[in-house]
């Protein structure tokens, strides 16, 4: 049993800490109000090898571990959650599908542009008939030749609107239910690939969220991911690993979201005196670090059982994610308690968090789902 | 060239609460965070920005705690060559003087061409570290820098005075520079930098490593946080009256 982070997770944790305050935090207010997708970020981030944290160096990458991942994402989030996911689901969602279940070829053709920042990843599962059941997917993909042709619609994605690379599911197989579906890497310039409505988000509003629209879209056999038929491991299996940035981010936001509640407890005053001083607020405060530090925990122990090879930790990663968002909105909502009306008006950060934090529950599964997953693997 | 560096890890009191200890002679550290000396940054990356620029090797040096090397590991990360600590628990009481003789014993075994410092410690804020090393090893220094250029063996540099004024200099070489924040942007270290850091060595010398006494000059007596006397008074009235009142006031305290 260990609880230290190693020298250079510390390391990490130094440096994403002091760029996430240095260069995100100014411009998280701005991108939030643009919802203006934040390239300057990302190009930043590359060059310090954010965009490819857990990607072998031989890909471009950086070569550290999901605890790691967890950690950068936790402090790139507590200053600006819009920036935290994207990273998240560039790494997680999209680099490391690709990694784990691609080709030599795919591996090298794909990571090092998605560690270099030269493209953004994204993936698309969700459809606008689609979302909790991801087996109901209507998106079909038949071979023609050398070409699969496409067709579909998938909604929701995050990075959709800007990325360059993208992992999509679709049914290569109808009849054989979740065990037909597979997964293909798609390029931003396949033909027949149109992006839709761009959505309008109430938080995390700088992420590209976006439709993508299949029409007869033609897709190089080679770029099918694993083989047939194995989309839906592939889905399930990313979303296992995804939950820990995942839960990572929702505990930057609580974070983010304490740190504005303890200094603006400590600078108002009512009644002749700091608001800090009042037992109420200092059992928000009490509770809010509590349910903050749990949450880390639980993140850090889902990304402990991935960096151990752990063949089956899917309770562990939906448990992290569910109680992390579950917190990071009750600490948001706290926290803005605590900031009064002040906290309603858009002077103060902490109405960002609030709404930032409501994706969390929402998104990579919602909470229900994750109780679902849960208790299917306590009555297996 | 050979660049070296020295840094300091210190308490980052910007934004706690600063309290004197029991024994009068320190601050209650516990619960504050600690981090590189904010003038010692810009040194570091500057030593780095040199070493890129005319080749050779940067050396850090950190006269501090078993967790100075954490600091240290990240000047490796960011670019530093070699990290070297110096154990400050077997020399403590330190003071300004006793730190640079400490330092001077160790630089001057090793080679270097410039010996950058940040000007100041945000912790005890004494600007003397650098300009006594300098005057140990006999060689040049400028302190406050904020331009640093190498031009045949000789240094460019530009100081701060006081009133905004600058000053140009130049200097020979072996000289050191104490560095004033902002001459830079010290950079971040990357991820890549930071996995192969993280096998790198620190060396760590201690008493033994040091010949001759060091002592220091000065005793620290007593911290204290200095007491809020309550005497301000608000003139008010005209602006004649009020300057009225104000000139009289200062007759009466004699200051006239
Ligand atoms: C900002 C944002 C970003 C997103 N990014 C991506 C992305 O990058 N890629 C991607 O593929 N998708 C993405 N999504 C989609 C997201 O994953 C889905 O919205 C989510 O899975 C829920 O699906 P749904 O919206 O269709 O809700 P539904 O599945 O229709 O669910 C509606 C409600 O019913 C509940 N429910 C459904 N089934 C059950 C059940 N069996 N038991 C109990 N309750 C149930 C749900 O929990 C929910 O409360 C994103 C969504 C948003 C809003």
């Amino acid at each position: 049993m260990n609880f230290d982070l190693t020298s250079d997770q510390k390391m990490l944790q130094d440096q994403v800490r002091k760029f996430a305050r240095t260069e995100l935090a100014p411009v998280a207010p701005e991108i939030d109000k643009s919802g203006e997708f934040p390239w300057e970020n990302l190009k930043k981030m590359a060059k310090l090898g954010l965009l490819g944290i857990i990607i072998p160096e031989e890909y471009g990458g950086s070569g550290f571990d999901f605890i790691s991942l967890a950690i950068a994402v936790e402090e790139i989030s507590r200053v600006c959650a819009t920036t935290g996911v994207i990273v998240a689901v560039n790494n997680s969602l999209c680099a490391y599908p690709i990694l784990q279940f691609g080709t030599e070829e795919q591996k090298k053709k794909y990571l090092p542009p998605l560690c270099s920042g030269e493209k953004i990843g994204a993936m698309g599962i969700t459809e606008p008939n689609a979302g909790s059941d991801v087996a109901g997917m209507e998106s079909t993909a038949r071979l023609e030749g050398d070409y699969y042709i496409l067709n579909g619609t998938k909604r929701f994605i995050t990075n959709g609107g800007e990325a360059g690379i993208y992992v999509v599911f679709a049914y290569t197989n109808k009849e054989m239910k979740h065990k037909g579906i597979s997964a293909f890497i798609v390029e931003r310039d396949t033909p027949g690939f149109t992006l839709g409505k761009h959505e309008d988000l109430m938080g995390i509003r700088a992420t590209a969220n976006c439709e993508l629209i299949f029409e007869d879209c033609k897709i190089p056999k080679e770029n099918l991911l694993g083989e047939e038929g194995q989309g839906f491991k592939i889905c399930m299996n990313t979303l296992d690993v995804s939950r820990i940035d995942i839960g990572a981010q929702a505990v930057g936001i609580a974070q983010g979201a304490l740190d504005e509640a303890i200094k603006y407890s400590k600078e108002r005053k009512a009644f002749g005196q700091p608001i800090c001083n009042f037992e109420m607020i200092q059992s928000m405060l009490a509770e809010m670090a509590t349910q903050i530090h749990a949450a880390r925990l639980m993140v850090y122990y889902a990304g402990y059982c991935k960096d151990k090879g752990m063949k089956r930790f899917s309770k562990e990663a939906a448990m992290a994610k569910y109680y992390a968002s579950s917190i990071t909105v009750d600490v948001a909502r706290k926290a803005l308690q605590i900031h009064g009306g002040y906290g309603y008006t858009k002077d103060y950060t902490i109405e960002r968090l609030y709404r930032d934090a409501k994706i969390l529950e929402l998104y990579e599964g919602t909470s229900e789902i994750q109780k679902l997953v849960i208790a299917r693997e306590l009555t297996r | 060239m050979e660049i070296v560096v020295c840094i300091k890890r210190v308490p980052q009191t910007a934004e706690a609460e600063v309290k004197v200890d029991p024994s009068g002679r320190d601050i209650v550290k516990d619960r504050l965070t600690f981090d590189i000396n904010e003038a010692d940054s810009y040194a570091l990356e500057q030593a780095i920005l040199l070493k890129e620029k005319y080749g050779g090797s940067v050396t850090a040096i950190s006269l501090g705690p078993a967790e100075a090397e954490d600091t240290l590991r990240i000047a490796l990360a960011k670019g530093a060559d070699n990290a070297l600590r110096i154990k400050e628990e077997d020399f403590t009481p330190l003071d300004g003087y006793k730190t640079a003789l400490i330092l001077y014993n160790i630089i001057k075994d090793l080679k270097y061409n410039v010996i950058l410092t940040g000007c100041i410690a945000t912790d005890d804020g004494y600007s003397q570290v650098g300009p006594i090393i300098a005057e140990l090893l006999g060689i040049p220094h400028a302190t406050l820098v904020t331009e640093l250029e190498i031009k045949d063996e000789k240094a460019e540099v530009v100081r701060e005075l006081e009133g905004g004024l600058l000053e140009r200099l130049e200097i020979n070489l072996p000289a050191l520079f104490a560095v004033q924040t902002g001459i830079n942007e010290p950079r971040y270290a990357s991820l890549l930098a930071i996995r192969r850091a993280a096998k790198k060595e620190i060396k760590t010398l201690g008493g033994a490593d040091i010949q001759g006494e060091v002592k220091s000059l000065s005793v620290l007596e007593k911290l204290y946080v200095p007491p809020v006397e309550r005497r301000a008074e608000i003139l008010s009235g005209s602006m004649d009256e009020i300057s009225e009142k104000l000139v009289q006031i200062i007759k009466e305290k004699g200051l006239l």
